[in-house]
């Protein structure tokens, strides 16, 4: 810089201020206001959608809601919604269906994943551990109509000869089915978590002379429990959630079951299956927009649970 | 022989093909505080780490020579990492006690050794004695279920410290273990370093020139992997036999 330059910015800076010089706008305050308020109103969609939807749903269901039987809806099992002269509207059994094949799923993706996380975060390395991750991510893309499609056309004569029953498409069948299809997500979070967990522990540990598996055991696997904790709160509610899949390995009938091999109807593929022939604004289609309510709202504590335990709001 | 407890020869070090030790040849004694001055980058930690084989951990570290402590050569091929790590603990740069409650930090490595072993109240006797030794215990005793990673970074430090001792280790690395720390707490911690005198084998790297003098009786000066000079403390900061040595002691070095 020529001291002539400094000597003009220095004196212009002593004397000639004025009020305007502090009101001078340029083009990068206008980019920045605009950046932000695009930015805001990005963010702000998010929350506009949910609450459009959740108003859409409402909208359809509340009329239901309002006049339904709440004993009869949640603690008996006959879905008979379109009977002509005596509708019946309990969906007890559609509440069984999808919990048997969520808790099935779990039960199924839990072991799976955290030994996958396990693994891929602490023993593999280098080539490995790419390509692993790089494959549970195409795990996770599979279109959920495909898994549908391996429970019908290959689980489904599976079971049907391992273990000698009539009917293939049922809670066992969905439930490996979906424990599958969300192990891949749950294993990525896990893996996450426990990623996140600082090397310096680790080293400690090791320095005091623990093994592999006691530092993963001691230290690594209580520091990320609520990491791992959200990951399965997140796969359960994938697990709810999860339609085409289910509707097509449970085998769709309505029915409390008392074994695995029992076909169930889950209340997603309930909707998804009737809703089209139903006439718009009748009970029918109400009722099915209040079984809509109670799935967004039952998916909406899981995933905001999972996201607290994520964020360690629930200190353990 | 019995009055030496690390005796390192030659050796030598790569991080891949980085070479970061060259023939280096020690005689620690046993019993007494050894310090480890050199410039930022001349391989005092990378010495220090290898004394407990921590550095393996990093996968591409390669060495040649050996170390030998009490005798034992530990890159034997023999030897069983878990003992030597139990023989030697390590004290690090920045406070790292587990995200765990302070009870189980110092429980971690009896328990890991002991096999789980040992009634409650053995365990609570050697937590109040460890705790007690490095003058923690009575800042602790009423919150032993807390979180020690709440705890401020000197007593951290000092944590590190409580949790080596239930394991009975010979020897005792400590790796700027006061750099972390604020004057009262590196007082503090020197202080507690030089109470262990005596009862274990204290090898200390440290960048400062007032603690190595204050707080060793021997000292090593290393510059670019090499080692330079290894004599009483006393006389490395009096009479240095070599130029290097008398240069870095005088602050014309990094
Ligand atoms: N993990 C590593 N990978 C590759 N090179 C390393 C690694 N750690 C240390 N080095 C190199 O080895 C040399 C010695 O490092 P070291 O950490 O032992 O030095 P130091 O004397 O402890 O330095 P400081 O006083 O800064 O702690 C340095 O040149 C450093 O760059
Ligand atoms: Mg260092």
């Amino acid at each position: 810089m020529s001291p002539d330059v400094s000597t003009t910015e220095l004196s212009s800076g002593r004397t000639g201020v004025t009020a305007d010089d502090f009101d001078r706008r340029n083009l990068d305050w206008y980019v920045d206001k605009a950046v932000e308020v695009l930015v805001f109103i990005c963010g702000i969609s998010a929350i506009i959608f949910i609450i459009g939807i959740f108003t859409f749903i409402t909208k359809e269901g509340y009329a239901f809601i309002l006049q339904m039987d709440w004993v009869e809806v949640f603690t008996t099992q006959y879905w008979f919604p379109s009977d002509e002269g005596d509708p019946e509207f309990g969906i007890l059994a559609l509440i069984a269906g999808t919990a048997s094949v969520t808790g099935l799923a779990m039960a199924v993706a839990i072991p799976f994943s955290l030994g996958g996380a396990i693994f891929v975060a602490e023993f593999a390395s280098g080539k490995t551990r790419e390509v692993l991750k790089v494959l549970v991510e195409l795990l996770a893309a599979i279109p959920s109509v495909v898994w549908g499609f391996i429970g019908l056309s290959i689980m489904n004569p599976l079971i049907i000869k391992t273990f000698d029953v009539p009917v293939g498409l049922n809670v066992l069948n969905a439930g490996i089915i979906l424990g599958l299809m969300a192990a891949p997500i749950m294993t990525s979070i896990a893996e996450d978590a426990l990623k996140a967990v600082p090397d310096r522990y680790r080293e400690a540990a090791e320095a005091m002379g623990a093994t592999r598996w006691q530092i993963i055991v001691r230290v690594v696997l209580p520091a990320a429990k609520n990491g791992l904790l959200g990951a399965v709160l997140l796969g359960v509610g994938r697990g709810f959630g999860e339609t085409m899949a289910v509707l097509m390995a449970t085998g769709h009938s309505v029915n409390i079951p008392g074994s695995l091999f029992d076909s169930v109807r889950a209340l997603t593929a309930t909707i998804a299956a009737e809703l089209g022939e139903t006439a718009v604004g009748s009970e029918h289609y109400q009722a099915l927009f209040a079984i809509g309510i109670f799935l967004f709202l039952i998916t909406f504590i899981i995933n905001l649970s999972a996201d607290l335990i994520v964020r360690g709001v629930r200190e353990g | 022989m019995s009055d030496i407890a690390i005796q390192t020869s030659k050796l030598s070090l790569w991080y891949g093909d980085f070479q970061a030790l060259f023939d280096v040849d020690l005689d620690i004694k046993q019993g007494i505080i050894t310090s480890l001055i050199g410039p930022s980058g001349c391989g005092k930690s990378t010495l220090l780490r290898s004394v407990n084989r921590i550095n393996e951990r990093l996968g591409y570290v390669r060495i040649e020579g050996s170390v030998e402590v009490l005798g034992q050569n530990i890159y034997d091929p023999a030897v069983e990492l878990i003992q030597v790590r139990k023989q030697i603990g390590m004290v690090f740069q920045r406070p790292n006690p587990l995200p765990l409650s302070i009870r189980d930090n110092v429980l971690f490595g009896h328990r890991l050794h002991s096999g789980e072993r040992g009634s409650k109240a053995t365990q609570e006797e050697i937590l109040e004695a460890a705790l007690r030794q490095v003058l923690l215990w009575d800042k602790v005793k009423d919150r032993l279920d807390s979180r020690a990673t709440e705890l401020s970074l000197e007593e951290q430090q000092k944590l590190c410290i409580a949790r080596l001792l239930p394991v009975k280790p010979t020897v005792l690395l400590m790796d700027e273990p006061c750099s972390a720390l604020d004057p009262t707490g590196t007082e503090a911690v020197e202080e507690l370093i030089w109470q262990l005198r005596g009862q274990y084998t204290i090898l200390i790297v440290t960048h400062n020139m007032a603690q190595a003098r204050r707080a060793s009786e021997e000292c090593i000066f290393m510059l670019l992997g090499k080692v330079i000079e290894h004599t009483p403390t006393d006389e490395m900061f009096v009479t240095p036999v070599h130029k290097e040595t008398a240069d870095y002691i005088e602050g014309r070095y990094g």
